[in-house]
């Protein structure tokens, strides 16, 4: 079972939660028109990495908010989470 | 290798047991990397060696190593339930896993290698009235392109399985299903070993426990693999590993499209004969089969996140093991003896990756998800031709890696770009 340590509710079973996929890719900028490739990259191409990895969870059990999770695809331990909204990462 | 290898016959059993039950000899050969080959096939799952065993007996190219990190069929070709059928809506998922049962049900003989082939029959749940009608199109599409697919109502379906629960008062009342009475069970790891053995008397080199570490490039092309067994050049390297596509493209200097995701299994413990067809539950996902030891082997859906560690989570095992005691409510006093898990890599839009990629001696197979297995022998055969004659085949030409840069996505799932939901 993953724990989730939400920065609103403390920390919490994965069963609280769904899960919202890669958070690393920042979305292309509305404002550049059609750019096929960077659009392509955002939604299709993953890094899918063996470890560390920066992603989305819901959490719909508890605070309804959005998070930012960094998990590790091998262990499953949580570094670190923090609401999405939030511009900066936090500390570590 | 001078091992003089007999054909397996219930003649040989015989005679060997009479002879003093001497050992068999090995049923492939095993030896060092030589320093360059023509193909190198890196992953020795049953795709991986299929597409050796093809390339030698079709094309006429016998030199070609299959280098596994691990034990041949370790991976998802031993994980997998065993499951075969090619009962798909979408035309070119369709195509190439008919293409693939059809194979299956002449491959024991082919390979000499008693594959446990049984055409037990598939029987896919619906559980409203909506979904039954989904269903009756994706039957006609079956039976439009030759297939076999039949519409059970509930009596019907209840006479086709007696064992299911089909109270109305259920938390998911099924309706009704359709069956492909082709589809069934093939004992997995055998896939393996058979191919492994019919490459390896056309003179391909298996090398097991030979992870790859890098690629050496020169331009655009692949010029060695690097191995823990030392490095090896290639005209032509094929990444057929399951899981782990990501890190092997990462090393070529390129991205995929998908996501590497834990998906478990698991067996009770044997019993007598208790279901003698395939069975999917299709509120959530749970599908279960009983092995001819007694074991029912029973699994879910992706364990919902990206994930290299392969083992499951207990939240998954106690989702499927409930559909399953839906189905079939005797399956509750089973005690469950195995679980393991097994990594599948699942692009965005669901479906394989077969074909060329951005680099020009690599040739693609991953992205299979967990629906790899039944579709091995088409795989295996359609790559093969596709290599030889260094253009896809029409079977995998619809699963090329642009398609997610065209836009001609294969969903059949219709999740979208989200490989933890497919």
């Amino acid at each position: 079972m993953i724990v989730i340590p939400c920065p609103w509710c403390g920390p919490r079973d994965e069963s609280e939660f769904t899960y919202g996929g890669d958070a690393s890719r920042p979305m292309p900028s509305l404002k550049n028109g059609n750019d096929q490739a960077a659009w392509h990259g955002f939604v299709h191409q993953r890094e899918n990495p063996k470890g560390p990895h920066v992603e989305y969870w819901y959490h719909g059990g508890g605070c309804e908010r959005w998070l930012r999770v960094e998990r590790d695809t091998i262990t499953h331990q949580v570094r670190w989470a923090s609401d999405a909204a939030a511009k900066t990462e936090p500390e570590q | 290798m001078t091992d003089f290898k007999p054909k397996y016959s219930a003649w040989e059993l015989v005679k060997r047991a009479w002879q003093g039950d001497r050992p068999w000899a090995r049923a492939w050969a095993q030896v060092p990397p030589k320093s360059g080959y023509q193909v190198v096939i890196i992953g020795g799952g049953a795709h991986g060696l299929a597409t050796a065993y093809y390339l030698a007996r079709d094309q006429g190219i016998r030199d070609i190593a299959v280098i596994e990190k691990g034990w041949l069929g370790g991976g998802n070709t031993g994980r997998n339930t065993t499951i075969i059928r090619s009962d798909y809506f979408l035309e070119a998922s369709a195509r190439l896993k008919e293409k693939a049962l059809q194979m299956w049900e002449g491959l024991s003989r082919e390979l000499n290698f008693n594959l446990m082939v049984s055409q037990r029959g598939y029987v896919d749940l619906a559980h409203s009235d909506g979904e039954m009608e989904a269903f009756v199109l994706r039957a006609n599409a079956m039976r439009l392109r030759g297939s076999d697919a039949q519409i059970l109502d509930l009596e019907a379906l209840q006479r086709r399985v007696p064992q299911l629960n089909i109270d109305p008062m259920a938390r998911f009342p099924i309706a009704g299903a359709l069956v492909q009475e082709r589809g069934g069970t093939v004992r997995h790891d055998a896939v393996a070993w058979a191919y492994a053995r019919a490459a390896s008397a056309q003179g391909v080199h298996i090398i097991e426990h030979c992870p790859v570490t890098g690629f050496e490039k020169t331009g655009d092309r692949i010029q060695t693999v690097i191995t823990e067994k030392g490095p090896i050049d290639a005209d032509h390297v094929v990444v057929s590993v399951a899981g782990h596509s990501s890190e092997l493209a990462r090393m070529a200097g390129f991205d995929l499209p998908l996501e590497s995701i834990a998906v478990q299994a698991f067996v009770s413990e044997p019993v007598k004969p208790a279901l003698d067809v395939v069975v999917n539950f299709n509120a959530g996902l749970a599908y279960v089969s009983q092995t001819d030891k007694g074991e029912l082997v029973m699994g879910g859906g992706t364990e919902g996140y990206n994930s290299y560690a392969s083992r499951g989570s207990l939240p998954r095992i106690e989702e499927t093991a409930a559909r399953v005691i839906e189905m079939f409510p005797f399956a509750a006093k089973l005690r469950l003896m195995r679980q393991w898990g097994g990594i599948a890599d699942i692009a965005m839009d669901g479906n394989a990756i077969m074909g060329p990629s951005p680099v020009a001696n690599l040739t693609l197979n991953a992205g299979w998800g967990y629906a790899g297995f039944k579709a091995t022998p088409a795989v295996g055969w359609a790559l093969a031709h596709s290599l030889a004659k260094g253009t896809p085949h029409p079977l995998i030409a619809p699963f090329a890696l642009a398609r997610f840069q065209s836009g001609a996505l294969i969903d059949d799932g219709g999740a979208g770009p989200s490989p933890y939901l497919h």
